[in-house]
C-alpha cells in the first residue's frame, strides 16, 4: 500500500517536473550562453529517478501480490512464479504505459548528457519537444490508466495472469520492443528541433545516427523475441500472422530502416533533407498509431489490451496533436537547401538508397493500408472485412525479387557516381544463383517460376554478401546486415516449401505410420506444478532412417484463471525443428496429434540477430569516431 | 511510356503472385482452414484454433473437399452464412478495389518522384 | 504555391483520417454476422432427437406461424440459464420453438430435458454442428426467430434473458 502512495506521487512529482522542465527550457533558449543550462540536467535526472521510482513500486507491488492495488489484483495472483510477478509488471496496460514513461524518460536525460558537442539550442529544443510527448504520457497514464488505483477491501487473491503470457521470451520481448519503439520519439523531438534551427545537414546526420541505430536495433531483436513467443505459444508453428499488433511494430520498423540508410546520405552529401525529417516524423507518429490502434479497442486481435474506448479518444487526440504540430513546424521553418536533382547521377550509391526508400514505403503502405482499411470500410459503409495473410503475400512477395536485386547492386555502387566492378562476375553469381535455385525448387509442390525466382535472388544477395566478406575494404556493418536479411528471406523461403506437417488422432499406445516414419505415442505422464496441472504425452518418433526423437507435449490446466493450453514439445536444431502438439478430441479416449518437421526455422531468428549485429557494428564505429 | 512499362511490369508480378504465393501448405484442406477466421477466438484463423467452432469448420471443409467442392465455392458457402469478414483474404469487390489498388499506385508514385529527381 | 497545396490536402486527409478513426471508437468492435433480412431459412434434413428419423426443413417449418430455432446443449453452462424463458415463449400459441441439440451426448441432453422442461414442439440432433452453420451460428446458445414469410428477421447470440424475452413477446405478437 506505501508502495502505491510512493508511486502514485512519484508519477505527480514527475509531470510537475515535466512542467519545469519546460520552463526552465524555454528560458534557457533565450539566454545566449552556449552552456546549456545546468539545472535542466538535473530537473531531467530527477524526473528519470522519479518515474524509475514509480516503475519500482509497481514491481514491489506485484511481487508482494498487493492486491489493493487495482492492476495488480486484475493481473497478478499469489502462485505466480516469482519471475512472471515481476513481468507481470508490464504485461498490461498501466504497466506497460509505466515503462513507456520509463523509456522517454530515459532516453531525454541520456541525449541530453551525451549531447554536449551538439548546439545549445537545439538541445533545449529537443528536450522540448520530448516533454510535450511526456506531459502528454503522463496525463494519460493519471487520468485514465493509473497503476495505482486503490481497491477496498481489499482482495485476498487476484485474478491472475493470462498462462500463455508466463514465458520468457514474452516476459523480456515488451521492454526491449519499447526501447525500439519509444526510441523513435528522440528522433521525433530531435528532428523537429533541428528543423528549427536549420540544422538538418551532414553534422547532424552524424550525431542522430546513434539514436536511429539504438531504436532500430531494439526494435527488430524486440519484433524478433515476439516471433519467437508466437511460434512456442500460439498456433501450430507459425510465427507471423499480420495480426495487427504484429504490423503495428513492422511498420517503425520500416520507416526507420528507410531512414538509417538516408541518414547515410545525409552524413555525406545535404541531399534528402526534406525526406529525412518526413521518415522522423512517421516513424514515431506510427509508434503513436500502433499505440492507439491496440489499445483502444477499435481492432480485434490476438493480443489486444484492454479494450477502453476513453483510453482511445485521449490517445487519438493526442496523436493528432503531435501530427499537426509536427506538420506545421515542418511547414513553417523546413528550408529546402538546393535543388536536390542537380546533383544525383543514377548509378551510385544515393540512388540505390533512393531505390530502397521507395520499395520500404511501398511496404509500408501495404502493410499500413491493409491494417487500418477495415477500419475505414467499417465506418463508411459498415461492411466488415477481414484483410489477412493472403492480402500481404500477394502484394509483398512479388515485389522482394527486385529488392533483392538491387540490394546486391545498391552495395556495391560507390558515393555519387560509380560504375559496377566485376560486372561478369555478378552476372555468373546470378546464373549460378538461378540454377542452384530451379534445381532445388523443382522437388517440391510449388510454383517453379515464382519459388525459383524468389530463391534465386535471394542466394545471389547471399553469394554476393558472402564474398564481400572477403573484401579487405567492404564495410563490415552493411555486409553483415544484408548478408543477414539476404539468410533470413531464404531461410523463410526454404523453410515454407521444405515443411511438413501430419495430423490424426490417437489413443495411449497408438502407432501411426506415416511417409518419414512411424509415431509410437508411448504413455500419458500427469504432473502438478505450482500453478497448473499437467498431462503431458509420451511419444518416440522413429524415422525411415531409423534415427529416433522423444518429444512430449503438454496439456495444462491453469487455475487462476481456468485456462487450457496446449504446450508444444519443440526439439531445435541447426538444420531443423520437430515440432508436436496434442490435443483432446471432445469426449474421447483420442488425443489430436499434430506433427511437424520444419527445416531451417533456427537460421530465420539468428539471420535477424545477424542483421541487429550490423546495426550493432555501426554503432560502435560511430562511438569509437568521436 | 515509362510509366506504361512499369506499370505492365507491376501487373505481371501481381499475375505471379496470383499464381501461387500461398505454397506455405501444398496441401489444399490446410491452405482453406489458414485463410478462415475462427469466429470465437480473437484474430486466429481456424487452423490455428481448437474452439467448437473451428472444429466443426475443420470437419465441414474436409467433407466439403471430399465432395470435390473448389476452395472458392467453400468460402462463398463460408461467406453467405457468415459475412465476408470470416475470410482472410479480402475478395476484389466493389467495397475493395481501394484496398488492392492503393499500395500499387503509390508505388508508381514513388517511382514518378524518383524519375523527377534525374530529370 | 505548391507547398501549400501540400500542406491543404495532407490537411483534409488528416482530419478525414480523424475523423474515421473517432467514429471507429465508438463502434463495437465485436463482430456478429449481419442479418441478411432477406435470408430466408436455410433447407435441410436433420435427424428427430427422439425417434432418430429424418426430417426435413419443409415439413419442420410447414405451419403459418412464428418460429423459433434454439441452439442448445447440456454441457452448455448459459442454456441451463435461458431455459425457463424458452418454457415461457413455448406457452404462447403464435410461435413454436424447434430446438437444435448441438454436439451433445443424447442421454445427457435428454436428462437436461427431463430435469428443466421441454419447450421444444421438435428437437434436431446437431451431432458435428453442420446444422448451426447453415444458421450463421458460432457459439451456443443462440436463437433465431423466423417471421411467417420463412425469413429470419432476428438472432440473438448468448443466452436468453428478461430483455430479450420481451423483444421476442413483441415480434411474435
Amino acid at each position: 500500500m506505501l508502495a502505491s502512495q510512493i508511486g502514485y506521487y512519484s508519477l505527480i512529482l514527475g509531470l510537475i517536473l515535466s512542467f519545469t522542465l519546460s520552463f526552465f527550457a524555454t528560458k534557457d533558449l533565450t539566454n545566449p550562453n552556449q552552456r546549456i543550462d545546468q539545472n535542466i540536467i538535473v530537473l531531467s535526472f530527477l524526473q528519470l529517478f522519479f518515474v524509475v521510482v514509480s516503475f519500482l513500486c509497481l514491481i514491489f507491488s506485484f511481487v508482494n501480490s498487493d492486491f489493493s492495488n487495482e492492476t495488480v489484483f486484475n493481473n497478478s495472483h499469489t502462485t505466480k512464479p516469482l519471475f512472471y510477478k515481476i513481468s507481470g509488471t508490464w504485461g498490461n496496460h498501466e504497466g506497460s504505459l509505466l515503462l513507456w514513461l520509463l523509456v522517454l524518460t530515459l532516453f531525454i536525460f541520456l541525449f541530453i548528457i551525451k549531447s554536449n558537442n551538439q548546439p545549445k539550442k537545439y538541445r533545449t529544443l529537443t528536450l522540448l519537444f520530448q516533454q510535450i510527448i511526456i506531459i502528454g504520457f503522463f496525463l494519460f497514464v493519471l487520468v485514465t490508466s493509473n497503476p495505482f488505483n486503490y481497491l477496498f477491501p481489499v482482495p485476498n487473491e487476484g485474478l491472475g495472469l493470462n498462462p500463455i503470457l508466463q514465458d520468457p521470451a514474452l516476459a523480456i520481448h515488451p521492454p526491449i520492443l519499447y526501447l525500439g519503439y519509444v526510441g523513435s520519439s528522440i528522433i521525433f523531438s530531435a528532428s523537429l528541433a533541428a528543423v528549427i534551427q536549420n540544422y538538418i545537414n551532414s553534422e547532424w546526420a552524424k550525431h542522430i545516427k546513434k539514436w536511429v541505430l539504438i531504436s532500430w536495433i531494439f526494435l527488430s531483436i524486440g519484433i524478433m523475441l515476439g516471433s519467437i513467443w508466437a511460434y512456442y505459444e500460439l498456433g501450430w508453428g507459425g510465427f507471423w500472422f499480420w495480426d495487427p499488433v504484429e504490423n503495428v511494430s513492422l511498420m517503425p520498423w520500416l520507416t526507420l530502416t528507410a531512414l538509417l540508410h538516408c541518414i547515410l546520405v545525409l552524413e555525406r552529401r545535404l541531399l534528402l533533407t526534406s525526406w529525412v525529417v518526413i521518415l522522423s516524423i512517421t516513424s514515431f507518429t506510427l509508434s503513436m498509431c500502433g499505440t492507439f490502434l491496440v489499445r483502444s479497442g477499435i481492432l480485434n486481435s490476438v493480443h489486444t489490451f484492454a479494450n477502453d474506448p476513453t483510453r482511445g479518444i485521449f490517445i487519438l487526440v493526442f496523436l493528432f496533436i503531435l501530427i499537426f504540430l509536427s506538420l506545421g513546424i515542418f511547414f513553417v521553418f523546413h528550408k529546402e537547401k538546393y535543388k536536390d536533382n542537380k546533383n544525383f547521377f543514377w548509378l551510385s550509391k544515393e540512388t540505390s538508397i533512393l531505390l530502397n526508400n521507395w520499395f520500404m514505403m511501398y511496404f509500408l503502405s501495404v502493410v499500413l493500408i491493409g491494417t487500418v482499411y477495415p477500419i475505414f470500410l467499417d465506418v463508411i459503409s459498415s461492411d466488415k472485412i477481414s484483410v489477412g495473410p493472403p492480402f500481404y503475400h500477394k502484394l509483398i512477395i512479388p515485389f522482394l525479387a527486385p529488392f533483392l536485386i538491387f540490394m546486391v547492386f545498391g552495395s556495391k555502387l560507390k558515393w555519387i557516381k560509380s560504375e559496377i566492378s566485376n560486372k561478369n562476375l555478378l552476372i555468373i553469381f546470378f546464373i549460378i544463383s538461378i540454377i542452384i535455385s530451379f534445381l532445388v525448387t523443382k522437388n517440391f509442390q510449388v510454383d517453379l517460376f515464382l519459388y525459383t525466382i524468389l530463391i534465386g535472388t535471394s542466394l545471389f544477395l547471399f553469394f554476393t554478401t558472402t564474398v564481400e566478406f572477403f573484401n579487405k575494404k567492404n564495410i563490415l556493418s552493411q555486409t553483415i546486415a544484408h548478408f543477414g536479411f539476404s539468410l533470413f528471406i531464404l531461410s523463410i523461403l526454404l523453410n515454407s516449401i521444405t515443411s511438413s506437417e501430419i495430423a490424426t488422432n490417437m489413443k495411449v499406445g497408438e502407432r501411426y505410420n506415416y511417409e518419414g516414419g512411424e509415431i509410437f505415442f508411448k504413455k500419458i505422464e500427469e504432473k502438478k506444478e505450482k500453478n497448473f496441472n499437467s498431462i503431458v504425452g509420451h511419444f518416440k518418433i522413429t524415422d525411415n532412417r531409423g534415427d529416433i526423437l522423444n518429444l512430449k507435449p503438454e496439456l495444462r490446466v491453469y487455475n487462476q484463471p481456468i485456462i487450457i493450453t496446449s504446450e508444444a514439445d519443440i526439439k531445435t536444431t541447426l538444420l531443423k525443428d520437430n515440432f508436436l502438439v496434442m490435443n483432446t478430441v471432445k469426449g474421447n479416449e483420442y488425443f489430436n496429434i499434430r506433427y511437424q518437421v520444419k527445416p531451417f526455422m533456427l537460421w530465420i531468428w539468428i539471420s535477424v540477430l545477424l542483421i541487429s549485429l550490423g546495426g550493432m557494428i555501426s554503432f560502435l564505429r560511430v562511438k569509437n569516431e568521436k | 511510356m515509362r510509366i506504361l512499362k512499369t506499370f505492365l511490369l507491376v501487373v505481371l508480378f501481381i499475375n505471379i503472385a496470383n499464381a501461387n504465393t500461398d505454397i506455405k501448405d501444398k496441401n489444399l484442406n490446410n491452405k482453406i482452414l489458414k485463410n478462415i477466421r475462427c469466429l470465437v477466438c480473437q484474430g486466429q484463423s481456424v487452423y490455428d484454433s481448437e474452439s467448437e467452432f473451428s472444429s466443426t469448420i475443420k470437419l465441414l471443409v474436409k467433407k466439403k473437399i471430399n465432395e470435390g467442392k473448389s476452395e472458392k465455392q467453400i468460402y462463398e458457402f463460408l461467406r453467405k452464412r457468415y459475412g465476408d469478414w470470416v475470410i482472410f483474404e479480402p475478395k476484389l469487390n466493389k467495397n475493395t478495389y481501394i484496398l488492392w489498388i492503393l499500395p500499387l499506385l503509390l508505388f508508381l508514385l514513388g517511382g514518378a518522384i524518383i524519375r523527377k529527381k534525374f530529370k | 504555391m505548391k507547398n501549400k497545396i501540400y500542406l491543404s490536402t495532407l490537411i483534409i486527409f488528416l482530419t478525414f483520417c480523424f475523423v474515421i478513426f473517432y467514429n471507429g471508437l465508438n463502434s463495437s468492435n465485436i463482430y456478429t454476422p449481419k442479418i441478411n433480412t432477406k435470408q430466408k431459412v436455410p433447407i435441410f434434413e436433420a435427424k428427430d432427437f427422439y425417434s432418430n428419423k429424418s426430417i426435413n426443413s419443409e415439413e419442420l417449418f410447414k405451419e403459418d406461424i412464428f418460429y423459433i430455432v434454439n441452439i442448445w446443449a447440456s454441457w452448455c453452462v448459459p442454456c441451463r440459464k435461458e431455459h425457463k424463458f424458452l418454457m415461457e415463449l413455448s406457452k404462447s400459441e403464435n410461435v413454436k420453438i424447434i430446438g437444435l441439440n448441438y454436439k451433445d451426448n443424447l442421454n445427457n441432453a435428454k436428462k437436461f430435458i427431463n430435469e428443466l422442461g421441454n419447450p421444444y414442439s421438435k428437437n434436431l440432433t446437431d451431432k458435428n454442428g453442420f446444422l448451426s452453420i447453415e444458421f450463421g451460428a458460432y457459439g451456443v446458445p443462440e436463437t433465431f426467430i423466423i417471421n411467417k414469410n420463412k425469413t429470419i428477421v432476428k438472432k440473438f447470440i448468448g443466452p436468453i434473458n428478461k430483455k430479450t424475452l420481451n423483444q421476442i413477446m413483441q415480434i411474435i405478437k
